[in-house]
């Protein structure tokens, strides 16, 4: 009966007051597990605009469109010529610089904003601790960046698996690729989560948090350039390491091998460092988390 | 049961900054007005109180819980109003009650539904769908108080509530914080620079200047010993002043004035007799409460 209700929804705040006075609060009262929970997906809708105005809602969501766009293109041309055009962690690589722009938007957005307007004393002084907070933030914009590439991965893959001629075994087949691509998705939308958070969590302006998340992907990309023209091999190796799009290329390389690279030599080399890469990964990740922590226990206090 | 009671609490920052020293209180529920200079040390002890900052020394405790030991659980039953803007302009007060209401706890649709009961109490109706940004100050402390008050805590914590306000709106907010201490069932620690606004609507008054109590006590003792008669004629003040101490009235003068405390009302027909004896013209009798301004006034100036 949709009519009565519709029509109970739309009297209510026309209709007349009634002061019933105030209500004391008997029902539940959820756990930390579930405010930190709320709190996530709060931010999750906020890195896509959603419950937010439609100018907020234009970026995330023509990131996306591309995103997608370029993964049913590819999974077009795929079934014309029978030949994958990109692997699945290719396919992330390729998308590195529109989700550079994704964090530089979406990360200020999530944190920024707060730190602006000031609304932080007013999480704070509800029971939620503050390292929740910056956790919350933080998780989301992982599963956003995540969403983001693990999505047109997937549409990829249902493209492929509904032209494979080799049946269920090339259905199969196609999801063990599809697999360690939504996993290195995944180390992208860490690494650039970890990274582009604890820059923006640093102001309270937008623009300025935006450039600081692009400089500091961006920037660090010519010293790569320069170490990787040095007369030495180990510092040529090395060189990835000194940009986090390189660095999560070179754990890539290390870990997925052909699937990344697939027989080509490619420009990037990191010869026998691969698990330096991964160490410098993880300390990378763990040091921007541990810094956003810190800086959430001094602001607003 | 005691509302808030603190036990030698002092808080110094760096070691040099102190901004309470030593300040031992007790106060049982009510609306309590918690007044001072700006700097006095007002918003360092809401701090405390919900545990967002560590006392230096001392003991304190929020509804029979010590903040210091278990934040959370003094957070979840106190609601915070800061002193500064705190909202985001782009979001609207429904929206941003309702989520606040869920970072205290509430499930969704309880928050929903709190969220509207709250800015309906405190005056938001159709507007609470607009932007924030577009609000005026008044409508803007409205929600900042509907957010302290969403998730039905059992007190609130005020800081200056009516800052920034013209005078409707401040005798609207005062009204309306008195409302939710007597109607609502919630006590209030309501602070402020201003003596003369939180007197109208405290119960009980606590008045630090750098960090040190000065005074807490009851509205009420407060005030109740210190009523006297302003007694001011045209002419003869002096017969009249010479009549009364015969009459063993103890008679001060003010300039024109002549106070006289008021014991009971006999007080007013010996005044009565002695200006009609004298027959004087009288140009006013009047009882004068004295307020709790001039208790303090008399205070530090004994103290200096």
């Amino acid at each position: 009966m949709p009519e009565p209700s519709t029509t109970a929804v739309r009297a209510t705040p026309t209709g007349v007051i009634h002061d019933i006075g105030y209500q004391r609060y008997e029902g539940p009262r959820l756990g930390r597990r579930q405010v930190f929970g709320a709190l996530y997906l709060h931010g999750l809708r906020t890195a896509f605009g959603l419950g937010r105005s439609a100018k907020a809602k234009i970026f995330p969501w023509l990131v996306v469109g591309i995103v997608a766009l370029v993964a049913v293109a590819l999974a077009a041309v795929r079934s014309q010529i029978g030949e994958p055009v990109a692997t699945y962690a290719q396919f992330a690589d390729a998308m590195s610089w529109l989700v550079i722009f994704f964090v530089a938007v979406v990360a200020p957005e999530l944190v920024s904003r707060d730190l602006r307007s000031g609304v932080l004393p007013l999480y704070f002084s509800r029971p939620l601790p503050r390292s929740d907070y910056a956790l919350a933030k933080l998780l989301a914009l992982v599963t956003a960046l995540w969403l983001l590439l693990g999505g047109p991965q997937l549409l990829m893959f249902l493209g492929a698996a509904f032209t494979t001629k080799q049946g269920m075994r090339g259905v199969w087949n196609e999801l063990l690729d599809l697999l360690p691509g939504l996993l290195y998705a995944g180390l992208w939308a860490v690494v650039f989560a970890s990274v582009g958070l604890l820059v923006a969590s640093l102001t309270g302006k937008r623009a300025f948090a935006a450039g600081g998340v692009v400089a500091v992907f961006l920037m660090t990309t010519p010293i790569v350039g320069v170490l990787s023209i040095l007369p030495s091999r180990a510092a040529n190796e090395l060189a990835g390491l000194a940009s986090p799009s390189t660095l999560v290329q070179g754990v890539g390389i290390w870990s997925l091998g052909d699937l990344l690279v697939e027989g080509d030599p490619g420009e990037m080399m990191i010869g026998g460092f691969g698990p330096v890469y991964a160490l410098a990964a993880v300390l990378l990740v763990a040091g921007a988390t541990a810094l956003l922590l810190a800086r959430y226990r001094k602001v607003a206090s | 049961m005691t509302l808030i009671a603190t036990q030698s609490l002092t808080k110094t920052y760096g070691g040099r900054v102190t901004a309470l020293a030593d300040l031992t209180v007790a106060v049982e529920p009510g609306i309590i007005g918690l007044v001072g200079a700006n700097g006095a040390g007002k918003s360092t002890l809401i701090k405390i109180l919900l545990g967002l900052i560590a006392p230096t020394s001392g003991q304190v405790s929020v509804l029979g819980i010590d903040p210091t030991a278990d934040p959370a659980a003094v957070r979840s039953r106190v609601g915070y109003m800061p002193e500064h803007d705190c909202l985001p302009p782009d979001l609207s007060a429904a929206e941003l009650v309702t989520h606040l209401g869920r970072m205290s706890g509430l499930p969704r649709t309880a928050a929903r539904e709190r969220a509207s009961e709250a800015l309906r109490h405190v005056g938001l109706y159709e507007e609470r769908y607009r932007p924030v940004g577009g609000y005026s100050t008044g409508m803007k402390q409205r929600v900042k108080l509907a957010q302290a008050l969403v998730h039905d805590p059992d007190l609130l914590l005020l800081d200056e509530p009516t800052n920034g306000l013209d005078p409707a709106g401040r005798d609207a907010m005062l009204a309306l914080v008195h409302r939710i201490g007597t109607e609502f069932g919630i006590s209030v620690l309501v602070c402020s620079h201003l003596l003369g606004e939180v007197e109208r609507i405290c119960d009980t008054l606590i008045a630090i200047d750098g960090g040190r109590l000065l005074r807490a006590d009851n509205i009420s003792a407060m005030t109740s010993a210190t009523d006297v008669l302003a007694v001011e004629v045209s002419e003869g003040t002096e017969e009249l002043a010479a009549r009364l101490a015969e009459l063993k009235l103890p008679v001060a003068r003010d300039g024109r004035l002549l106070l006289v405390p008021l014991a009971d009302d006999d007080t007013y027909d010996l005044i009565l007799g002695a200006v009609a004896e004298l027959d004087l013209p009288l140009h006013r009798l009047d009882q004068r409460r004295h307020r709790v301004a001039e208790l303090f006034a008399t205070r530090e100036l004994t103290h200096a």
